[in-house]
């Protein structure tokens, strides 16, 4: 694979592009391979990536229904932090985080990573003694966070009323190092990394069954014929009961859309995230200058990547409130996104009754922040059979009651 | 917008009006159950994409539970029926398989 460089910018200028190379094969699958992931989005990437990079394994294919990065990766609202109160969750989101800072270079591929800082306000006296405890809780596990007055929250985005009579702002909860980056070249980046290594990535081919031998997995039944593998990893977020169920076991999940949009673009007006759990509201802008707001949850399971119109309805309401301007824009797109949610809003990265089979799944509402971390974990889970960052994230804490409750801890899915 | 008539007062409610309560027609398991049960009863559920019977609140109507059977890939409901019963009644299954010939009830 040739690196991209300003060089290699400089060289193609020269020669009117002709030397670009297709940045992932697209190979036919084999018979069989060491390991098989299910779900090119970006956690089924990154695992791939890490199992080659960190453990050496690099017979691996990642088979995929549509196209790479086509689900939830490119359907989220691009935000990153880790500003969790649970042990578990901030350490495997401060590790996805810290890998966000150099993964452009890591990878050799932009993904446009910008620390630009995230505020999650607090509109209720209930959330302002949350993010302080938060705040204690983040020093303790090394998080980047501190509890900031209305005063530093209006100096920072002066586009901010904050004086709303129906959602006030009282504070924020700030984490500098927070941002966003480009969703797309995440999973794009992590797929040219992982065929350079010679891993397949298969796209258009579905899963329809998974073959078992005597308790442990042979492979997976195919639109393109049965492929075989010796481990499987199911990373297909909303669809992940879907695909569990081919390989006989259930899961604790259950699938509902979430909501974002964006709006016509403008000049730049806020340069950090802003997320307003109180209403269901999440603000960026874009590099192109478009507002990009995130949405609630249907109340009711459903698979129509659309969502009800009266959620979109409810956060606007209140975002124009805390920001007047946004009542003069034009909302341009608006789609919805499966997201599979667990029980205690924590994701499941596991083994599971079938040997051979793992799942990551459950990352609910907030699955992009978490991908490089996500993958990094669960390659050492499906390499080694044990990881530090996932070891708390078994499936089995539901029956055992061992809850890693950040339902509770944010008062809201988040 | 998903529209439900609710089958206690009879008005055809919009889901503003209404609250999701879940899945529909869970075994129940009190004390003296194994953890098992209790996993299976709380958390484990089978999330189909299709057809899907389910608990609705008419919480800003009438105020009570019924229940419907709701396809979750397209929105389609096949009907609604009242809360006090333990599977879905003949012209609910009925109505699903005229629509959904394939459909068998797990």
């Amino acid at each position: 694979m040739r690196k991209y460089s300003a060089f290699a910018v400089a060289r193609e200028a020269l020669r009117h592009h002709k030397g670009w190379e297709r940045a992932w094969t697209s190979p036919e699958p084999k018979a069989s391979y060491d390991v098989v992931i299910v779900g090119a989005g970006g956690h089924g990437l990154a695992t791939a990536y890490y199992l080659g990079k960190n453990f050496g394994i690099t017979n691996v294919a990642v088979i995929e229904k549509g196209w790479l990065g086509g689900g939830n990766t490119g359907r989220n609202t691009t935000i990153i932090r880790s500003n969790y109160l649970q042990d578990p969750s901030a350490a495997i989101y401060e590790k996805s985080r810290s890998l966000y800072e150099t993964l452009s270079q890591d990878l050799n591929y932009n993904i446009m990573f910008s620390p630009r800082g995230v505020i999650m306000l607090a509109q209720t006296h209930h959330e302002v003694r949350g993010y302080i405890r938060t705040a204690h809780a983040n020093a303790l596990q090394g998080v980047d966070t501190r509890f900031i007055d209305k005063h530093e929250v209006k100096k920072l985005v002066p586009i901010m009323n904050i004086e709303g009579p129906r959602y006030p702002v009282l504070g924020g909860l700030w984490q500098p190092r927070g941002g966003t980056a480009r969703h797309d070249a995440v999973a794009w980046g992590y797929a040219r990394a992982c065929s350079d290594m010679g891993m397949h990535i298969i796209q258009q081919t579905e899963v329809t069954g998974v073959r078992r031998e005597g308790g442990a997995v042979s492979g997976v039944e195919t639109t393109r014929g049965f492929i075989g593998c010796k481990k499987l990893g199911i990373v297909v977020a909303g669809h992940s009961g879907v695909v569990a169920e081919m390989a006989g076991f259930r899961l604790p999940l259950e699938s509902v859309p979430l909501q974002a949009l964006v709006s016509e673009p403008i000049k730049p007006c806020m340069d950090v995230v802003v997320m307003a759990n109180t209403v269901h509201g999440y603000l960026s802008q874009s590099d192109k200058g478009e507002m990009v707001i995130g949405g609630g949850t249907d109340s009711h399971n459903n698979y129509t990547q659309r969502g009800s119109f009266h959620h979109i309805e409810e956060t606007v309401r209140a975002l124009i409130e805390t920001f007047p301007m946004l009542s003069r824009l034009k909302m341009l797109r608006q789609w919805g996104g499966i997201v599979d949610v667990t029980g205690d809003r924590s994701p499941i990265l596991s083994k599971t009754p079938v040997d051979g089979v793992f799942i990551n799944c459950g990352w609910g509402t907030g699955g992009f922040k978490a991908i490089p971390g996500s993958g990094w974990g669960f390659a050492e889970l499906m390499a080694k059979g044990h990881s530090p960052l996932t070891a708390e994230f078994g499936m089995d804490r539901f029956k055992e009651g061992r809850f890693i409750d950040e339902s509770v801890a944010a008062g809201v899915a988040h | 917008m998903l529209t439900l008539t609710c089958p206690n007062c009879g008005v055809a409610a919009c889901e503003t009006e209404l609250a999701a309560g879940g899945e529909a027609h869970l075994k129940r398991y009190g004390p003296g159950s194994t953890d098992e049960q209790f996993e299976e009863y709380m958390f484990m559920r089978p999330n189909v994409k299709g057809v899907h019977f389910e608990r609705w609140r008419h919480a800003a109507g009438c105020g009570k539970w019924f229940l419907a059977a709701r396809d979750t890939a397209t929105l389609e409901v096949f009907g609604t029926y009242s809360a006090q019963t333990t599977e879905p009644p003949a012209n609910i299954i009925d109505a699903i398989k005229a629509k959904r010939p394939d459909w068998s009830q797990s």
